[in-house]
């Protein structure tokens, strides 16, 4: 960063806050403390603005945006949560609850999963639509790893993890709307002999939910860390 | 080629013409063409053999009566006959210079004189697939005009000054997206025509691409021109096979005339187009998506800003218009943008191409200044629902438009009356509906195809479409409560508010529309458990139970 830099400044629910013009919203409002929910978001991935969780409300402006990846402005003044952001986050995590199969009791990522915390978080108490209850496949192909799509929230960390960090790209993602699937490879069996898959584990360690873990680990036992990435990027830029 | 050179094409056409008496113009759009006009016009061409007569016989384009087709029209006298047959030719031959064919005589003159013809100006006159014909009808004269007359500038300042807005549906004021594209610093620059018509009851883009293809091509060089890009693409829907081969013949047509490639008109402009085929994926019209397809990547679309005008395909500055808004630029800059300004409303120019669908008699495409009554084109081009039917609203936008009821149908065709009354422009569809048709069903069906084409990527566009059809359903068949219907109105704040492209954000359109205006027909599901047009299968068990 050069040394002319321009800094603008900005306010972030009532707080005065400064910036360099290439941050965006969510990442000025976590480094002065301020909690945007996010859950396809994660520090060293390309940001898509997909879970729509992060959506903020930008004065003079009647259209929310998405803080992940909404630049910054001089003079914006930013609310993060209002009554009707509220309402959106529950409802949009409602959806995902009721969309597949998340029954934490018998999840593997009880109480190490993004999903969970968020609903407790946002004060989810109950979900007011029905439940899909979809007969998903589990792929325990792979030796290390398993895929439980029950459990997938089609955030594509997984996608864009392999693809950006691994240089893999052995995850995508078929289908199209509520038929939508991350498949590995041409959605071939992850643990095939042929598969370009790298046994790295990246994506198990970025999966906030319990759609991808570790085999033969449960609960307590299987903490994920994310906060692998920043680490990882920094080092390469060091090199 | 300059304007003389086009001339002496256009007078070779004017003069191969005079050799003949008549000219018989066939329709080979693709509603007449399944009503298989190809063998009509081989058996007009058999009979004209046989009877000796001069008389030219023509393939065209779209007429635009598709109820009446297949269509013929005679000139000089401009006859036209409809419903043809092949039994027919003999009588039509015969009929020339004679007694016209009294059982084929057209007489909907209501329905051609209340049209403005801009975009359709050729359609159903000349052969799509000869560009001297395109050329002898003032065709290329703008192209011209504006590489060896204008600077870009002037060209964007024509575009700005005729106020011509995205016939896409959006309604982006065309010349402001020009003048960013112009202005963005790039070597590289891109022009797109988006031509993944996809909304139910929709075929204007279609219509256009089959049957004045040379039009959208020389709004698309004029547009490059205009923005400094040197290469173009169109892209096109591959369930729209007709249209496909015509662009293709025409491209190659384009350039053998020297109009597409290098050195246009002996200048230093470039320009040359590709066609792309979309595979079928109606979330391909929304702009980003549709780049990324093109870029060979899944068709989702991704947040804007950047928009393509400062990062589009591959990166680079992007201009992308629809068919009908590149096919609007040649007569613009021909005839000038204060003339175009001075059709249609204060914020709505010009004219606009609608498909009229559903339950209306003269079922086609029409051309209307932009302002004209509801009630003019539903009423009077339209001819009305058929004999017996009351009318119970027209569907305008496709699935991100809504429901106009009988009691708005005065009000004008534009930007913003559609949108304050609950519904939008779209890119054209027109579907009337009469009493015969229940709006929860109508409001279901639109969720259904929301829901099915919902690219998946994000969440309230996904899941909260196939919750808000499942609310519908429950609706449509009886066991639906007034929680579900707060639920549903909800649901629509949420998916409209939160979804990250205009498919999801618009969404809940069909049912905001309905509910608005026809709430009781909701009523009648929920509380009576009845369906007024009896189209629900309602299902009394739940009553019962209930």
């Amino acid at each position: 960063m050069s040394a002319a830099t321009e800094i603008k400044t900005l306010i972030i629910d009532g707080k005065d806050v400064s910036a360099r013009p290439d941050q965006t919203i969510l990442d000025v409002a976590r480094e002065n403390g301020i909690n945007i929910p996010t859950l396809c978001h994660l520090d060293g991935l390309s940001d898509v603005g997909a879970c729509r969780l992060c959506l903020i409300e930008i004065k003079g402006q009647n259209r929310l945006l998405p803080a992940c990846v909404a630049r910054v402005e001089e003079g914006m003044e930013v609310t993060t949560t209002s009554e009707r952001i509220a309402r959106h986050r529950r409802t949009i995590l409602e959806l995902l609850f009721a969309e597949r199969n998340h029954i934490c009791a018998v999840c593997v990522a009880n109480g190490n999963c993004e999903l969970q915390a968020l609903a407790q978080q946002l004060g989810l108490t109950h979900v007011r639509f029905p439940y899909r209850n979809p007969a998903l496949a589990v792929d325990a192909s792979h030796e290390r790893f398993t895929c439980d799509h029950n459990r997938c929230i089609l955030c594509t960390r997984c996608v864009r993890v392999c693809a950006e960090i691994e240089g893999a790209h052995v995850w995508d993602v078929e289908g199209r709307g509520a038929d939508c699937k991350v498949i590995t490879d041409l959605a071939q069996p992850w643990g095939d002999k042929n598969s370009s898959c790298t046994k790295c584990g990246k994506c198990v360690q970025v999966c906030p939910t319990g759609a991808l873990y570790e085999k033969g680990k449960v609960g307590v036992e299987h903490p994920k860390r994310p906060d692998f990435l920043p680490y990882l990027n920094l080092m390469r830029e060091a090199q | 080629m300059n304007l003389e050179e086009l001339q002496q094409i256009a007078s070779g056409v004017h003069n191969e013409n005079l050799l003949f008496d008549f000219e018989v113009n066939v329709c080979q759009g693709t509603g007449c063409l399944s009503q298989h006009s190809d063998d009509i016009k081989a058996a007009l061409e058999a009979a004209l053999a046989a009877s000796g007569k001069k008389a030219l016989i023509r393939r065209t384009g779209c007429m635009g009566l598709c109820a009446a087709g297949p269509l013929v029209l005679i000139e000089p006298d401009a006859q036209l006959l409809q419903h043809v047959t092949v039994k027919h030719a003999d009588a039509v031959i015969n009929s020339l210079g004679a007694t016209p064919v009294a059982e084929l005589q057209c007489d909907l003159r209501q329905h051609f004189d209340d049209q403005d013809h801009v975009v359709l100006e050729n359609s159903g006159r000349i052969d799509p697939e000869k560009i001297d014909e395109y050329i002898a009808r003032d065709g290329y004269q703008g192209l011209v005009m504006a590489l060896t007359d204008m600077r870009p500038a002037d060209v964007i300042k024509q575009i700005t000054e005729s106020g011509l807005r995205g016939r896409g549906g959006g309604g982006y004021p065309t010349g402001l997206k020009w003048g960013m594209v112009a202005k963005a610093q790039s070597e590289t620059k891109y022009v797109i025509c988006n031509g993944d018509e996809g909304d139910p009851g929709a075929f204007m883009d279609r219509s256009g691409l089959e049957s004045d293809p040379q039009r959208v091509i020389e709004g698309m060089a004029i547009a490059a021109y205009a923005v400094g890009a040197s290469k173009g693409y169109i892209y096109v829907r591959a369930e729209y096979p007709l249209a496909v081969s015509r662009l293709t013949v025409s491209l190659r047509e384009a350039r053998r005339r020297g109009l597409l490639g290098n050195n246009i008109c002996g200048t230093p402009f470039n320009f040359d187009i590709e066609i792309r085929l979309g595979a079928g994926a109606f979330v391909c019209g929304e702009e980003t998506a549709l780049i990324a397809s093109i870029e060979g990547l899944r068709g989702t679309p991704r947040v804007r800003p950047p928009y393509p005008a400062a990062s589009g395909l591959w990166g680079k500055p992007t201009l992308i218009n629809n068919v009908e808004t590149f096919a609007n630029v040649p007569t613009i800059l021909r005839k000038g943008g204060a003339w175009f300004a001075a059709i249609g409303t204060a914020k709505s120019k010009g004219t606009k191409v609608f498909a009229l669908t559903g339950k209306i008699r003269n079922t086609g495409l029409v051309e209307v200044p932009m302002g004209m009554p509801l009630r003019q084109i539903v009423e009077g081009i339209g001819g009305g629902v058929p004999e017996g039917r009351t009318f119970k609203a027209v569907q305008t936008g496709g699935p991100s438009g809504g429901c106009i009821p009988a009691e708005l149908l005065d009000i004008e065709v534009s930007y913003e009356s559609l949108i304050q009354a609950g519904s939008m422009m779209g890119s054209g569809g027109m579907i009337v509906m009469d009493d015969t048709s229940c709006m929860v069903n109508v409001a279901k069906f639109f969720m259904e195809f929301c829901m099915t084409e919902s690219c998946g990527k994000c969440i309230p566009c996904r899941a909260g479409t196939v919750q808000m059809h499942t609310l519908l359903t429950r609706i449509c068949d009886g066991s639906g409560t007034m929680d579900d219907l707060d639920l549903l109105v909800d649901l629509c704040s949420t998916v409209k508010e939160a979804s990250l492209c205009g498919l999801g954000q618009t969404a809940p359109n069909p049912v905001l529309s309905t509910l608005r205006y026809f709430k009781q027909e909701y009523m009648d599901h929920i509380v009576n458990k009845r369906c007024t047009a009896g189209v629900c299968n309602i299902n009394h068990a739940a009553e019962v139970i209930a």
